[in-house]
Parts: C-alpha cells; structure tokens; sequence
C-alpha cells in the first residue's frame, strides 16, 4: 500500500535520506526503526508530500498523496504530536479536523473515547496535556476519518507501558481489518513490540529490512561451553568463525547444528547452545546510534 | 468476531475538500485560541471606549457620524493585520501547518480560505464600526444639540472598507513572506514608519519617490468622505503595489514552496 523506491533528500551537503526503497503492505504494522536523525521523519515527511524529494517517489495505493482528493479520510497521518497550538483544546483540534474532512460530529466524541480522552480532558488547552496524551489525541486525529493507511512518527514517545500495550492493542486490530500501518520508532524494544515488519534505517539509508521473526532469528547461533578457548578453536578447526558474545560465550553465524558437531568432534563441553535472538539486532542498532546519533541529531535541527 | 470490515483501496474519485469547509475552519482558527479571541475582543473594547470618549469630550460640531465611524476605524485598522498575520505564521510558529497542509495538501487553497477569512473580517469590522458609529451619532443626539449629523457619504464607507482591506492583506502577506509571528509583526509596523523617516530626511527622496512609495502617505487621502483625484489613485496604486503585492507574491511564493516541519 505504501511504495517508496529511490528516495533521496539532501540538506546542503548532508543526505538526510539516501536511495531508501520499501514497501508497507496491508493488514502489517511496519515498524520503521532508526535512531534519532537517521531520516526517519523526513521519509515520512516525504509520503505525505510535506517535504518534496531530491529523487525518487513515494506513492499511496499507487497515488501521490498531494493527488489524493481528501486525503485526511482515506490517510492517516501523525507526524508530532507536539505540533499543535498549545492555546486549542483537544475537542477543537478534533472538531477542526472533523469541519475539513467534512465528517459529523458525533466522530469527535467516537475518538475521544476511542483513545481515552475523558470529556474534561478534552476541554483542556494542549499545553497542560502531557506528551503521552497528546500522543492520543494525535491517534485520534489519525483515525478521525477512518483511513485505510496510518503513517505515525513516534507514536509510542511518551506512553507508559500500559499505553504502548493499548497502542499494541489498536494497531493490531487495525491491521487485521486490512489497514496498512507505518510507524517509526528510535527504540528497538518498542517498535519490536508493536511491529510485524522491520525497516531499519541509519544514516539515511536502509540497512535491514523483513518480517521481526526473520531479521531476530537472522542473528545466528549463541554457544557457551566450560573451556572458551577450546571451544573457539574447536570451531575454527571446523571453518566456523565465531567472535566472543561479552558474557563467556561465544557468538557465530553458524546454525546450532553445525556448532554441536564441531565441538562434539573436538570434545569440548558445551552448557549453552541456542539461537542468539535479537542480540544481532540490538548489536547492529547500538552500533548505529553510537555512531551516528550526536552529529545527526543536530545536523537535523539545522537544515532548512 | 465481527466480520472484518476490509479496507479498499486508495479511492481517487472521492469528493474533494470543498472551499467553504476550508473556509469554515479558517474561520473557526481566527478566534479559537487565545491571542485571536482576545484581538477580537480588544478591537470591540476600545471601539466602545472610544466612542464614549468622543461622546464626552469632543467638540460637539466633531460628533457627526462620519467622525464616529472614522475613528473607529483607527483601532481595527491597527489590530486586524495582526490578527490576519498570526493566521498566517501560527501555521509555522506553533507547527500546525504539519497538519493543515496534510489535510489539504494543495497548499494555494489553503492561502485563498485564508485570504478569504481575513476579507470576511475585514468587512466585519466596517459593518462593526457602521453600527457602532450609528449608535454613537445616536446618543450624541440626544445629550448635545447640534451634535448628530448623518454626514456619511458612501465614497467614505467605500473608502474605509477599501483600506481595511488593504491593511489586512499587507498584514497577510508580511506574514507568508516571514514566517515568524513576532519579526512579521514588528516588521509589518517598524519597515513602513523607517522608511517613512527616512524619505524625509533625504530631500531628494521625499520629492521624487516617497510620494509614489509610501503607502501610509498615499492612503491619507482615502481616509474622509472627500473625493479622490486620479493622482491620488494612481500614487494610491503605486504603493499598494510595492508595499502589498509584493509581500503578497513573494509570501505566496514562499508557502507554496517551503518544507513544512
């Protein structure tokens, strides 16, 4: 439902978004997973045609979303929850949306209920909301004309755990009727919560992308016996590579089988011997946050 | 379970987003925050204010209707480009436009209801200043003899609504050229007034160019009942041009064109 091939976007010298090609396809949450600066939010500026592309396209159903007649109804999209007049109440940046969108009123009252905005909250002004209820009503405002794509920048920002479940909760169910979601999100724990599907961007382009189970199990094999050093050279006899995991182990690319039998044939004690899960993945996301956070975040704040 | 209701596809010949629905919300952004009611209700505040001052302490030959509503005009002529102005930059500053320009992504619409908008209040404020004015001219009637004439001409209502008008769209325009509620404000009051002093310190400049090139100057005129030269107009034209159209062009040019973050 959401197709974007060959996107670049460049601030001054800087590549914000770099050849970055996806697709998000109905009744999956897509998880759009980076770290701060990483192009996240001007990708998703892009598809809604906020920001306009160096190269490349990004289209909806196979539509631009400017060509889209009312798109609000048939798009979902939440790009800062924080960007909305602080002087307005919740029910009027509803309402407002509801008069455009030309949708009766009665939808206010719907979603405000759907995200649990309590009538008196609703009357509240934006400024003494916190992020996480803005975050609700940012939802809300999504989901006020029933679209069939959701686009959500950090959705999860701010909810406590109880939120992030209900969010779970609603996205699922909602991808389940068919609807195509694509959410962004800097912490792996979080979008790994939520998500189907994985994209990871970093430094503007993607480095892994493919259903959670795939890019999890990708990560190879996790073995620990009671001698390491024996067990790595047991290894590298058998022409398996293997680095040092951190915590005595050992970690390789190699399936569970292929380990058991280089150390049975050298007759090395193994304790430990399974599939490493996420580590892979959390290793290769530390990894570009170290490197890429700091100077990103703030080139980020500066381009025009 | 219910049966899934399954999404359709992308449908391209859905209804558009119809003008009066943006303008209805325009509307509703003027005075649904706090600095837009306030504006609106300061404006209706020293309007009453300075009719009643007018009714006790000027000259009684000066309470005429004509005056009445001319000086009415004063305090909206002042405060109704700003309001046109926060409609404007509130999109940036506050970063609402993150959600206007995604609801209706053909931006130049969004800029007509705008437009539109600030034109509705623009009369508003005429018809506003017409009732109070009558109901001053009213009083003055009655508590002072002589006072009360209905010396009002339609040249002079044609007049007064012409430079409302003009004033909100300079504000309008100041406002998508510079983005920023504070610098769009100073600007739009500080530049004509500094170049104003300026063209008269420089001799040279007052006799050839200010004449043709100060708006505030060229609107003088306008601002009785009297009748206007075509020179006036002409001189009116001019400015209107440089200090309103080219603001205009160039704002529109801009929001069309920027990346709304």
């Amino acid at each position: 439902m959401i197709k974007v091939e060959g996107l670049s976007k460049s601030y001054g010298g800087f590549k914000a978004v770099d050849n970055v090609s996806f697709e998000c396809r109905p009744g999956a949450v897509t998880g759009f997973l980076g770290p701060n600066g990483a192009g996240k939010s001007t990708t998703m500026r892009i598809i809604a045609g906020l920001t306009p592309p160096d190269s490349g396209s990004a289209t909806l159903g196979g539509h631009h979303y400017h060509d889209i007649p009312n798109p609000a109804t048939q798009v979902g999209v939440l790009l800062d929850a924080s960007a909305q007049h602080a002087g307005r109440s919740g029910r009027e940046v509803l309402t407002m949306g509801a008069v455009a969108m030309g949708l009766p009123m009665t939808r206010v009252d719907e979603m405000l209920e759907l995200v649990s905005l309590t009538p008196v909250e609703a009357k509240r002004r934006i400024r003494n909301y916190s992020l996480g209820m803005r975050q609700r009503l940012g939802i809300a405002h999504a989901l006020l004309g029933d679209p069939q794509i959701l686009i959500l920048d950090e959705p999860v920002n701010g909810l406590d755990p109880a939120g992030i479940h209900w969010m779970r909760g609603l996205l699922r169910e909602y991808a389940r009727r068919g609807g195509t979601v694509f959410l962004s999100s800097h912490l792996l724990h979080e979008v790994e919560v939520i998500a189907d599907e994985l994209i990871v961007i970093g430094k503007g382009k993607i480095v892994a992308q493919g259903t959670k189970e795939e890019l999890l199990h990708s990560a190879g094999t996790f073995v620990r016996g009671s001698d390491v050093d024996a067990l790595a050279h047991a290894l590298t006899q058998a022409g398996i590579s293997s680095q040092p995991s951190g915590d005595g182990g050992l970690r390789t690319e190699s399936t569970a089988e292929e380990v058991a039998h280089a150390a049975a044939a050298a007759g090395v004690v193994v304790l430990e011997l399974r599939a490493a899960g996420g580590a892979g993945l959390e290793e290769m996301f530390l990894e570009l946050t170290a490197d890429t956070q700091r100077d990103e975040t703030n080139t980020e704040g500066v381009a025009v | 379970m219910s049966a899934p209701t399954t999404y359709a596809t992308i449908d391209m010949d859905a209804p558009g987003i119809p003008m009066s629905r943006l303008v209805k919300v325009e509307l509703r952004k003027l005075v649904n925050t706090r600095a837009g009611f306030w504006l609106v209700v300061s404006m209706g505040i020293i309007a009453v204010l300075i009719t009643t001052a007018m009714l006790i302490w000027a000259p009684v030959d000066q309470l005429t209707f004509g005056n009445l509503f001319g000086i009415m005009n004063l305090p909206t002529g002042f405060l109704l480009p700003v309001l046109a102005i926060l409609l404007v930059t509130s999109e940036w500053s506050q970063r609402t436009g993150l959600v206007t320009f995604t609801i209706e992504p053909k931006r130049s619409r969004v800029v007509i209801a705008k437009l539109i908008v600030s034109l509705i209040a623009g009369v508003g404020a005429v018809v506003a200043a017409l009732a109070l004015g009558a109901i001053g001219n009213l009083l003055a009637g009655v508590f002072h003899d002589g006072a009360g004439a209905w010396d009002m001409t339609w040249t002079g209502v044609g007049h007064s609504v012409l430079l409302q008008m003009m004033y909100l769209v300079q504000g309008f325009g100041f406002g998508m050229l510079i983005m920023s509620s504070a610098a769009a404000i100073v600007l739009f009051f500080a530049l004509p007034t500094v170049w104003s002093i300026v063209a008269m310190i420089v001799p040279w400049l007052r006799d050839n160019i200010q004449p043709w090139a100060d708006l505030g100057m060229a609107q003088l005129p306008f601002q009785g009942g009297d009748a206007v030269s075509g020179d006036e107009w002409s001189k009116l034209a001019v400015s209107a041009a440089i200090w309103i159209v080219v603001p205009l062009v160039l704002g529109t040019w801009r929001l069309l064109r920027s990346e709304v973050k």
